[in-house]
């Protein structure tokens, strides 16, 4: 491909948009508009307008609160473990994935405060602050994390942003005044390059601790509690698991939907969709492997509430989320990934969309029926959430593809400088 | 074990703070702006408040319930001292259980606050701060003995206690977004009288008392605990999850 198709190809969303652009933008907005009228009536009224009771206490804004940050891991893992592994075939899809995870994040970290009693007190966090508390090491982990991945989402953007700044014509005074401001007197010098590269390198290497540690303590949430089905030395990395699974799940289907609609069939070949879905089949394997020892140790042998518990899931009230998650969830995707003949790019998509909505029923399946097993006496919990919630979560959802669909508008999704440098003998991104 | 994983969890938390932004050293700001530290750390210490409650007495009428929830201002939702059904096995008759905070010596509640807003007193009461708490309800997923409540909505007032002062030993007027609990009626021990409940058990299950001085009473009677216990075979709550209760309990028969 030569350097003026790919610019053309990439530069095409930033100077132009259809119809379909803005009617997604109203639609998006209006429904991110929705929760946010939600969440005023939570304010007004208070939790009461929730399903949340004194015996299930925390229901989906937690499970969305699990489920953003877990498809947050979708672009430290992509990216940064690609990038130190001098995967070549990465270069075209690390911008995208590396945006996932500001977006998701942001969206993630807001259900804390939208769950909490006293928002107007978030600042005691910070001034009566406990280490002790499971909830401090979560608001340091996911700050840091935040914070890392901005930087790692943009270092790489600078060469690009500095491409627009000296190419790009007939754009608002408001773009060109981010290229100029944001792309830092880039001028592609030997020695910028070398230090870009080295700081990138640097953040790659930081950014993949940083990422284990988030999902870890957000099972250690769980984990530090004496709950049934939570109190488990298995959760860390049994979380970790679970959010690279969605993460890469969630990159392939944002591939597939910009591939579509921004037309960059050139960039985003079927070899890609390939890889990451062999990458999703290997998670989808280790998070069956972690949910069996995981049921089966308590199951086998656990106390009297574990094996309440289980039997609530299995066969009791969450059993159709349950049997959802592992039909739909896991084992249909993986005969779709397995099987070379349905290993299509459309195959992997659906089974990428699948997956999703699995773990995030499983997300649920985690959070609320430990809660609702009786911790004194026989009565269960019951939990059925309120339009308020709904409203919020799929505003929640509505604002995250905002975000993403905005990012598309300014910033090129494909890292231009990246691409052009692949080196010759890997055919596999400029063939 | 108590002070072994105490220590630990201090440890725990002392790391990370090296590592983090050293938030520890305002950990110590929710103790100072707490009424309990008015009335001197050592009349506090030397108080060890706790409960004796003989199951083989109470008959379950909930009398108990009603007179916490009026003498603390709070709505029937809310059962600070809540009667379960317990049946332990197939052959057993089931029994019924009084259940109040149990102020525990290691309280998970505590443990897992964020800022604090959970604190024990010297005197080993377990009390919330509601000026601090952020209502993330993490204790209340903590507590294994489900003794809290949240204020999900607005909590209906009366004008008596809208004229209260409010302190976390005295928590009202209540307000919405915090979590409450029994707070073991502790100005009521100051003052030399006992907590509403056991004044209201009209078979007189519930004993309350100072453990130090090995001495609770039910209002009719005086019992020296460690007697009690030894005679009737007492047990805690829950022993096995070392929160270390201060409520005892006296199994029927
Ligand atoms: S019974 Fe529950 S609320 Fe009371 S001190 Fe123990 S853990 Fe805390
Ligand atoms: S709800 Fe309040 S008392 Fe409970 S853990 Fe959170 S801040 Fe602490």
């Amino acid at each position: 491909m030569s350097d003026e198709e790919m610019e053309r190809i990439v530069f095409r969303p930033l100077v132009y948009s259809g119809r379909g652009f803005y009617a997604l933008v109203v639609l998006l907005s209006g429904l991110t508009l929705l929760g946010v009228y939600a969440y005023i009536t939570q304010l007004s009224q208070g939790l009461i307008v929730t399903g949340m009771n004194d015996e299930v206490i925390w229901g989906i804004y937690i499970t969305n609160f699990v489920f953003f940050i877990g498809i947050s891991h979708a672009g430290t893992l992509i990216s940064a473990i690609l990038r130190l592994t001098k995967a070549e075939w990465r270069r075209p899809i690390t911008r995208m994935a590396e945006a996932i995870t500001v977006f998701a994040l942001i969206v993630g970290g807001s259900m804390i405060l939208i769950d909490m009693g006293r928002p107007d007190r978030i600042q005691n966090v910070i001034f009566f602050g406990r280490m002790q508390s499971a909830i401090l090491w979560d608001f340091l982990s996911i700050a840091t994390y935040l914070t890392g991945s901005f930087i790692y989402l943009y270092l790489p953007l600078i060469p690009d942003l500095a491409r627009l700044r000296d190419k790009l014509k007939n754009v608002s005074r408001f773009k060109m005044w981010i290229y100029r401001k944001f792309s830092l007197n880039w001028k592609d010098t030997p020695e910028q390059k070398r230090r870009l590269e080295l700081g990138i390198g640097i953040m790659a290497v930081l950014i993949v601790p940083i990422a284990v540690s988030v999902h870890t303590v957000v099972s250690w949430i769980f984990g530090m509690t004496t709950r049934a089905g939570w109190h488990s030395t298995i959760f860390g990395p049994y979380f970790v698991v679970g959010a690279i699974f969605s993460g890469i799940a969630s990159v392939i289907i944002a591939m597939a939907i910009l591939r579509k609609a921004y037309g960059l069939e050139k960039f985003l070949k079927p070899k890609h969709f390939k890889y990451l879905g062999l990458m999703l089949l290997t998670l989808n394997i280790a998070y069956l492997y972690f949910t069996l020892s995981e049921y089966l140790t308590t199951g086998y042998s656990g106390p009297e509430a574990e094996a309440l518990l289980l039997e609530q899931i299995f066969g009791g009230s969450y059993a159709t989320y349950f049997w959802i998650f592992a039909v739909f969830g896991i084992i249909i995707p993986a005969f779709i990934l397995a099987i070379p003949k349905t290993r299509t790019i459309g195959g992997i998509v659906v089974a990428s969309v699948m997956v999703n909505l699995g773990m995030w029923i499983k997300r649920f399946i985690i959070t609320v029926p430990s809660l609702a097993v009786p911790q004194v006496g026989l009565e269960w919990g019951m939990y059925s959430p309120t339009w308020v919630e709904w409203a919020i979560t799929l505003g929640a959802f509505s604002a995250f593809s905002l975000l993403f669909l905005l990012f598309s508008k300014f910033f090129p999704l494909i890292s231009i400088w990246e691409v052009k440098e692949a080196p010759a003998t890997s055919d596999e991104v400029s063939e | 074990m108590n002070e072994e994983r105490r220590r630990f969890i201090k440890f725990v938390g002392l790391g990370a703070a090296g590592v983090g932004i050293g938030l520890l050293g305002f950990s110590n700001l929710s103790k100072l702006l707490t009424s309990a530290a008015a009335l001197g750390p050592n009349d506090l210490k030397m108080r060890k408040w706790g409960m004796v409650i003989d199951l083989g007495k109470c008959t379950g009428c909930g009398a108990c319930t009603e007179a916490c929830q009026a003498a603390h201002f709070i709505p029937f939702n809310q059962e600070w001292i809540k009667i379960y059904e317990l049946h332990d096995n197939p052959l057993a008759p089931s029994y019924h259980f009084p259940r109040p905070c149990m102020h525990c010596e290691d309280p998970p509640c505590r443990n897992v606050c964020p800022v604090g807003a959970t604190f024990r007193r010297d005197d080993g009461v377990v009390l919330i701060d509601h000026r601090i708490c952020i209502g993330c309800r993490y204790c209340m997923v903590a507590c294994p003995y489900s003794a809290r409540y949240f204020n999900w909505g607005d909590p209906p007032h009366t004008p008596e206690e809208l004229a209260h002062d409010y302190s976390p030993e005295e928590p009202w007027p209540h307000q919405r977004g915090v979590v409450e609990k029994c707070d073991f009626c502790v100005t009521h021990g100051e003052k030399g009288m006992l907590p509403a409940c056991v004044i209201g058990c009209p078979s007189g299950a519930v004993y309350y008392g100072d453990l130090a001085e090995d001495a609770v009473s039910n209002g009719k009677e005086i019992l020296r605990v460690s007697e009690v216990m030894r005679v009737r075979q007492g047990y805690r709550f829950k022993e096995e999850l070392g929160t270390h209760p201060r409520v005892y309990y006296l199994p029927r028969g």
